[in-house]
């Protein structure tokens, strides 16, 4: 299916078009990796709504992403239950071995780092989600397999090498 | 002995599968209820187990649905609220991952008691597997005739869509989910009118959390009576308690209403880390006040957390150890409300601005004499003068760090350093 069909049959789910502005976005978002200006416009478009209503919603809600992103969005929970379980030298050892500081993307694209209220899965506390998976019960450790295997999962599919299984300065 | 039922299935294999929820006696309750009763009776039956909502107001859900009018003209709306964002809380997450048709028959069942013919259930975008769970389950349903048009050859035809949340905490506040399900930025309603009266699209609407709704096939099936003689008698039922933070087996459990905090942290989720000692319980998310380790015999229910100064709220225990700074987990707390405040209301969105930043100095050791008694004045102007109760949630959340844990606020700002660090 097109964007288009895609955004049209979530529309058919509500009495008004208005409705299907915040699933509309999350279809255009999957589509295009983030809402850059055209494509909220495409939305507003296709809805047949004001532009303004568009842009509103995608400046109000955090999942929406007007800036490009990485690859990979790395979004750990730095609420209470995660920070009692360590989030704090979790988020120190992410932007050590990426080379960041949260709210930043790695010169190659593929890791986006952010801090985010509670993700509703306290009892793996510290969780970070990933795309749409969530890992829980993290430690260094954990955090360095994580970041090897969403390497080598991109080396694979561009067929080729992984240059390093370790991050540049490591 | 305490049977668990909300989660009776959440570790079978396939769990999430209609053949295995029918297995286990799913959807018998929707057939009862479309045979055997008018809607009126699932409603008193509903009332007469005195079922208070779970999503953290308590608010009795029989007399809810009873306000909604009978003869409007205008069609009836369910809302489920799983927009679950509260700290400490994965509850409905876990329902709707591991066994998604018990609140896909919840759903029916209380769409028939209200009549409404459709349903959204708002659920965080976050949640990605438990909402690729509830389409799978909500595609099954329809296709064996549990949802849909003429359910089980009777005249109730009933839709469940799901709409997907974007990341806003404000949305479990259920007016502003309200708006946004309508395609606006999320923002708190005036009340009133109720949305039982005036709800989604001006309609009559019912709200109702993933648990409460979770609850209503078990007592079709069981009866009131089995309900109201679990717990105390005014707020019964079985209920599910999160359990997280500084404690040997965080997870979900299954107990009665009213279990002892200190049964609950201490014996089901196994008491402290090695070494260390229990020093603070939140029990009911970060929207309910704290309670020493001198409180923890309260039961975990409505009534007796509130005349402890604390809440129920969504259940989620939050277990903080002897090591841990409890200037730190305010901050962090207050931190949090500021940013998910939606920014309509003043006390909201500048009382906790401001909070934070003397919460910071003071746990950054650069706090100053008269910083406490600023919080206590910033905690007096927000409490009460907000549109909503995220407001009233963090005043109350900071309001019992200060009272309870005063001399540790005190020594950082005498000391300039945190004694933790």
């Amino acid at each position: 299916m097109s964007m288009r069909e895609k955004i049209e049959a979530a529309a058919a789910r509500y009495p008004n078009q208005r409705s299907a502005i915040m699933p509309a976005l999350l279809i255009a978002q999957k589509e295009h990796g983030y809402l850059p200006g055209p494509v909220l416009e495409e939305v507003a478009d296709i809805l047949g709504v004001e532009r303004i209503w568009v842009y509103e919603l995608a400046t109000f809600y955090t999942l929406f992403h007007t800036e490009p992103i990485g690859l990979f969005h790395l979004q750990l929970c730095d609420n209470v239950s995660c920070m009692l379980c360590g989030s704090e030298n979790l988020l120190k050892h992410l932007e050590t071995v990426l080379q960041i500081r949260k709210g930043e993307t790695t010169p190659d694209g593929l890791f986006t780092l952010s801090t985010v209220e509670c993700l509703g899965a306290c009892e793996m506390a510290p969780v970070m989600q990933v795309g749409d998976d969530y890992h829980g019960k993290l430690d260094d450790a954990r955090v360095d397999q994580l970041l090897d295997s969403l390497r080598a999962g991109v080396s694979q599919a561009a067929g080729i090498e992984p240059a390093s299984a370790r991050p540049p300065g490591e | 002995m305490f049977e668990p039922v909300l989660l009776k299935n959440i570790n079978a294999q396939d769990g999430h599968l209609l053949s295995t929820y029918e297995a286990g006696g799913g959807y018998q309750a929707l057939k009862k209820a479309l045979r055997e009763h008018a809607p009126d009776e699932v409603i008193d039956l509903v009332k007469e187990a005195n079922l208070r909502g779970r999503g953290g107001a308590g608010f009795p859900t029989g007399m809810k649905w009873s306000f909604v009018p009978k003869q409007t003209g205008k069609p009836k709306y369910l809302c489920c609220n799983a927009d679950e964002g509260e700290p400490g809380t994965f509850k409905d997450r876990i329902i709707m991952e591991r066994d998604p048709h018990q609140l896909v028959e919840g759903l029916a069942v209380s769409a028939y008691a209200i009549g409404a013919k459709t349903a959204y259930v708002y659920v965080r975008g976050e949640y990605v597997t438990a909402i690729r769970r509830l389409e799978q389950a909500i595609a099954e349903a329809h296709d064996k005739g549990y949802l849909g048009q003429k359910i089980l050859g009777t005249d109730f035809d009933f839709t469940v869509h799901i709409h997907c949340g974007a990341g806003a905490y404000i949305c479990g506040e259920e007016t502003a989910m309200l708006d946004s399900l309508e395609g606006k930025r999320a923002q708190p309603r005036l009340k009133p009118p109720f949305p039982a009266v005036e709800g989604l699209y001006a309609s009559p609407t019912v709200i109702n959390n993933v648990e409460t709704l979770a609850c209503v096939p078990h007592i079709v099936m069981r009866g009131s009576r089995w309900f109201r003689e679990i717990g105390p008698d005014k707020s019964p039922g079985p209920k599910l308690y999160c359990v997280s933070g500084q404690v040997l087996k965080p997870g979900l459990y299954e107990l009665p209403m009213g279990i002892p905090l200190r049964e609950l942290v201490e014996s089901h989720a196994g008491g402290p880390l090695p070494g260390r000692r229990i020093k603070a319980v939140i029990p009911g998310g970060v929207s309910a006040p704290v309670i020493p380790e001198s409180g923890l015999d309260v039961g975990m229910d409505f009534d007796s957390l509130a005349a402890a100064g604390s809440m129920l709220g969504s259940a989620g225990v939050i277990v903080i150890d002897d090591a841990t700074c409890m200037v730190k987990v305010a901050t962090r707390i207050v931190e949090f409300f500021h940013h998910e405040s939606c920014g309509k209301c003043t006390p909201c969105r500048e009382g906790l601005d401001w909070a934070v930043k003397v919460l910071r100095r003071v746990e950054a050791g650069q706090g100053e004499p008269g910083d406490l008694e600023q919080l206590d004045a910033l905690c007096k102007g927000i409490f009460g003068n907000t549109f909503c109760a995220l407001g009233d949630g963090a005043a109350m959340g900071l309001r019992a760090a200060l009272k309870h844990f005063r001399d540790e606020f005190a020594v950082h700002i005498k000391e300039h350093r945190c004694p933790y660090h």
